[in-house]
């Protein structure tokens, strides 16, 4: 018994080891999990529709950035990390933090 | 291969040769983000040819009737009409930015009993609208949970039934797609048909769920089937067997061993979209580097063909393009990376009779024809 358990072990390297070179998508998951590895191990949904989700518009509230802005008064208002990619419950989207919007009142060129 | 595409509904051969016809757009490097084209599409009877943008504008073009003292102008596009549709807004009271984009058109029957249209901006809700009625909405599918950490897939598109207007499908970023008869309940959470292709357990990796998510469904003109399109396949599916598509025919299978920079660079979130040619014997969509894929379901031949200005003189023939995978590249083919990411062409249509196709390249619309046309 214990003289299998290292055969065992090397076997299931084997194929791991097989399946990158037969399968490019195993080899491409391998490259993404080296890069990041902590992918995966968050709870709750996938990261796949985390990351779909977050594509999304910052929303700025106008209540909650004047609250927050009557209680700190003399301070200044927590801003966004360096890495914007997590919107957490602290950062208030200001009104600079979002895109500049105007409405396109310019004829679509497809129509010049 | 001089062209796959079985033809619209005339006795058309199965070798088509197409050709350059028209391009709309500016010839700009830098492309404003307003003037990038969200979506393209024919009218019923194929004279008008709508496009939308993401600055909310709308271009209507309409075809050139014959006109004997400018015989070259006979069957071109020209512009009809243009609007801005839609204006980006702010609700306050919600906090949402409402954006203008147009994410699709739809146009109306001149004559139909049909008075309603789907809604699914949401990921997670479908409402349906009496066009009468514009301050409430039947909900018919809410897949919203109570605890939003337990949404594990969301809705990627909807459409009605050509024929049965009690019907709807609509698909998800998980890869199933479930048919819903109005008919049956007011509440369609609960499906009439669940269509899913069985996985391969042994062949799964970070990625299935993302490629396995369908960007866009379509039902054939005969009502008979529906086609998906998920990140690098287009499938046929008979909508009398849930278990399995009929067809699959890869996009671009070479992506594959990509997917971890297309991962990174947010491309394998791209949402191609696929159409039906007028008598559903040939299939489009779009790939990267300005391509387009026609699949022809009656020979099983495929083509790839490339919208670019430098190709585009009057009644210049399209030539096939191919890319090299891998091993010694050919005269003629592109390497994979050598492929420009930001060229995709996400968006086609095909004219519901001829064989007349319409291409959107970020913010230019090319427009080809068969020669024999």
């Amino acid at each position: 018994m214990s003289a299998e358990v290292p055969e065992a072990a090397s076997a299931e390297e084997q194929k791991e080891m097989e399946d990158k070179v037969t399968s490019p998508e195993k080899a491409e998951e391998a490259k993404l999990k080296a890069r990041y590895p902590h992918l995966g191990q968050k709870p709750g949904g996938s990261d796949f529709l985390r990351k779909r989700l977050q594509k999304g518009q910052k929303y700025f509230d106008s209540g909650d950035y004047n609250m927050a802005k009557a209680k700190m008064k003399n301070k200044q208002l927590p801003t966004a990390a360096p890495d914007k990619t997590e919107v957490t419950g602290d950062h208030i989207p200001t009104p600079q933090d979002l895109p500049q919007r105007k409405p396109s009142l310019v004829t679509s060129k497809l129509a010049g | 291969m001089a062209g796959a595409g079985g033809g619209g509904c005339p006795a058309g051969g199965n070798d088509l040769q197409w050709c350059f016809s028209q391009v709309k757009g500016a010839v700009d490097e830098d492309v404003a983000e307003a003037d990038v084209i969200s979506t393209v599409e024919f009218s019923h009877s194929g004279d008008l040819l709508a496009t939308g943008d993401k600055g909310g504008r709308v271009v209507i073009f309409q075809r050139e009737q014959e006109n004997k003292s400018r015989p070259h102008s006979r069957g071109e596009y020209n512009v009809y009409s243009t609007f801005q549709s839609h204006e980006p807004e702010f609700d306050y009271l919600k906090s949402l930015e409402i954006e203008e984009k147009i994410n699709k058109i739809r146009w109306l029957p001149r004559q139909s009993a049909a008075r309603f249209l789907l809604s699914t901006n949401d990921d997670l809700r479908i409402n349906l609208w009496h066009l009468e009625i514009t301050d409430r909405s039947f909900n018919i599918v809410d897949i919203k949970p109570a605890n939003m950490e337990e949404l594990t897939e969301v809705i990627t598109a909807a459409e009605f039934h050509p024929h049965q207007c009690n019907v709807l499908v609509y698909s998800s970023s998980k890869g199933t797609i479930r048919l819903c008869d109005m008919r049956s309940s007011a509440l369609c959470d609960r499906h009439s048909k669940f269509f899913e292709e069985p996985e391969d357990p042994s062949s799964r990796s970070f990625f299935s769920e993302i490629i396995s998510s369908v960007s866009d469904v379509k039902f054939s003109h005969s009502g008979r089937y529906m086609m998906t399109r998920d990140y690098l396949s287009v499938k046929v599916w008979d909508l009398n067997m849930e278990s399995r598509p009929v067809e699959t025919h890869q996009v671009h299978e070479y992506l594959r061993s990509k997917l971890c920079s297309l991962y990174e660079n947010d491309c394998i979130f791209d949402k191609f979209e696929c159409c039906w040619n007028g008598c559903d014997s040939a299939i489009m969509t779009g790939s990267y580097n300005n391509f387009f894929r026609m699949f022809d379901r009656t020979t099983w031949r495929d083509v790839t063909l490339e919208a670019s200005r430098e190709n585009s003189k009057p009644r210049a023939s399209l030539k096939p393009r191919r890319v090299c995978a891998g091993g010694k590249r050919k005269k003629d083919e592109v390497s994979v990376d050598s492929l420009d990411f930001s060229k995709k062409i996400l968006h086609t249509a095909w004219h519901p009779a001829e064989n007349i196709i319409a291409v959107a390249a970020t913010n230019n619309l090319y427009i080809f024809q068969d020669k024999a046309n």
